[in-house]
């Protein structure tokens, strides 16, 4: 049978070309050698380096702390205004609303990045606040982008669920939020979840926007790796690559078993 | 209810959009921040009279367009092949795809430059294979900042394209096998006119972000590669020419209104 041999061979050159690269970055991670990407042995030396490195640990912390905060809000802002667009109907400024909660999801981050230091330097001169640039700066621009992503996820997750069942609630005599809490946000709960993930890996995962916004205070993970990955390569960048690819297969190994749907008794 | 979503979204997506404009008018002054307030058009002024700007947005648009047609060529057979994959198999493929964007970008850039670089992973195999006696200039070049892009947008192509796959009828191109078409022949008269708008969407779902990159052009272009994002960079944080960086930011916007609002009509057909 001839068809399809074509299809697989280049859809295994496609998966080689995505994960080579990472495959070899975590391997080498290992290896004793100083120069990164080559072969001299095994050890755990580069992983005490970075554990040592206090400029990258610290970095790491705070990168954490910012996705964590920055992913809460985008769940609250773009979870409210994903419901208001799959239930409010055409309220008033609809049009306005949805272009703005979705506009950071096309927007190039450059402009992003550029647009939101403008406004926080404008803020700060006019009021005071927000007092300098750093974590907060970050993690306000973080959570803006988050609740783009969140607000389509949500309204997608709305989009097929019934509205019948509040209006069954409702009608039963619920009040609107004992409507909401027990029938909407349970059915959004998994769409929730997911957007505060996707919102959590944005955060961690940006240096563009980052360094617009941030200041001296505020290096986050991203920022050192980018300066790190300027000077020139080290084995501590195999290191920090080996601990968040082998960390996020094992957080999905987990999140697999945990959500594997158990054979029903009787 | 929305009151506090309204005013986030005032504050921090359409003022940062005004300030855009506003910051592109004023002029450029030494002071802190680095601005004064006007109606010039210095700004915009400086992007038409300097060619060397409007090579960064040509430049930056040819990288971009290279990139996603790449893309595409990359994602059409994996995605046909995920797509036709038993279900179990298929969600191990899907999570095979998605799973390098949970990885860190920076991370992939960092694993291409250890490949690439002149005694990277790549020129010593070639070495030690006595293809080459001295390592070949791979990192650094359009070639490396190309493969950078595709390796970090390629699943962004690839998934529109798979959920395109997957509503379409296999029974149309097992009617055209069993007529005696060849399997290129299916490819080009059935699967590529029916999945032709999801391949548009995959294009322009890269094009966007490519068409403003700045770290891989950044990490492992040729210095000459002087991209849009990279000069806007540039003007802002080495120049410190607040009102360049603004009025470049505004004309990028601008070029990309047209493939935004292309991509969401598409967007909304599916």
């Amino acid at each position: 049978m001839r068809r399809g041999r074509f299809t697989g061979a280049a859809m295994a050159a496609g998966f080689v070309f995505l994960w080579l690269p990472i495959l070899l970055l975590v391997g080498y991670a290992f290896s004793a050698d100083r120069i990164p990407f080559q072969w001299g042995g095994f050890s755990l030396r580069w992983f005490a380096a970075l554990a040592g490195n206090e400029r990258i640990v610290e970095a790491a912390g705070l990168s954490l702390r910012i996705a964590a905060g920055a992913a809460t809000l985008a769940v609250l802002l773009g979870g409210a205004a994903g419901w208001a667009l799959a239930r409010f109907g055409r309220f008033r400024g609809r049009a306005l609303f949805g272009m703005l909660i979705g506009a950071p999801l096309v927007l190039p981050e450059v402009v992003t990045g550029l647009s939101l230091l403008l406004v926080f330097v404008a803020l700060e001169g006019a009021t005071g606040w927000p007092q300098g640039r750093g974590a907060l700066t970050v993690l306000l621009a973080h959570a803006t982008l988050g609740a783009a992503f969140v607000a389509v996820v949500v309204q997608a997750r709305l989009a097929e669920t019934d509205r019948s069942l509040e209006e069954a609630a409702m009608d039963l005599g619920a009040t609107p939020f004992t409507a909401f809490r027990t029938i909407t946000l349970p059915l959004i709960a998994p769409a929730l979840g997911a957007g505060w993930l996707l919102a959590f890996t944005l955060s961690l995962d940006d240096v563009v926007i980052a360094s617009f916004v941030s200041g001296p205070a505020g290096t986050t993970l991203p920022m050192a790796l980018f300066a790190m990955l300027r000077r020139g390569l080290t084995p501590e960048v195999n290191a920090l690559g080996a601990v968040v690819v082998l960390g996020v297969g094992a957080m999905l190994a987990l999140a697999t078993l945990l959500l594997r749907p158990r054979p029903r008794g009787e | 209810m929305l009151a506090p979503v309204w005013a986030w979204l005032l504050v921090l997506v359409a003022a940062p959009a005004a300030a855009l404009v506003v910051i592109a008018l004023a002029e450029a002054d030494s002071g802190i921040p680095p601005f004064r307030l006007a109606l010039s058009p210095t700004g915009f002024a400086t992007l038409v009279e300097d060619a060397y700007y409007l090579d960064a947005v040509l430049t930056a648009l040819r990288v971009a367009v290279t990139t996603s047609a790449c893309c595409l060529l990359v994602a059409y057979p994996m995605a046909i092949g995920i797509a036709r994959a038993a279900p179990r198999r298929r969600v191990l493929l899907l999570v095979l795809l998605m799973l390098p964007f949970w990885t860190g970008f920076l991370l992939r850039v960092g694993a291409w430059i250890g490949l690439l670089r002149d005694e990277g992973w790549i020129n010593r195999l070639l070495m030690a294979a006595g293809i080459t006696d001295a390592p070949l200039p791979l990192l650094y070049s359009e070639g490396a900042m190309l493969v950078g892009m595709v390796h970090a947008y390629l699943p962004f192509a690839v998934l529109p394209l798979f959920a395109a796959l997957l509503r379409l009828d296999p029974a149309l191109g097992e009617a055209a096998a069993d007529l005696g078409a060849r399997p290129a022949t299916i490819f080009f008269t059935v699967t590529l006119p029916v999945t032709a708008p999801d391949a548009a969407a995959g294009f322009l779902l890269v094009f966007i972000p490519a068409a403003g990159e700045f770290v891989i052009p950044e990490l492992m272009g040729p210095p000459e590669a002087q991209l849009v994002g990279r000069v806007l960079w540039q003007e802002f944080f080495q120049n410190r020419d607040w009102p360049v960086a603004a009025a470049l930011a505004v004309a990028l916007l601008a070029l990309l209104l047209v493939p935004i609002r292309l991509f969401q009509r598409l967007g909304a057909r599916a």
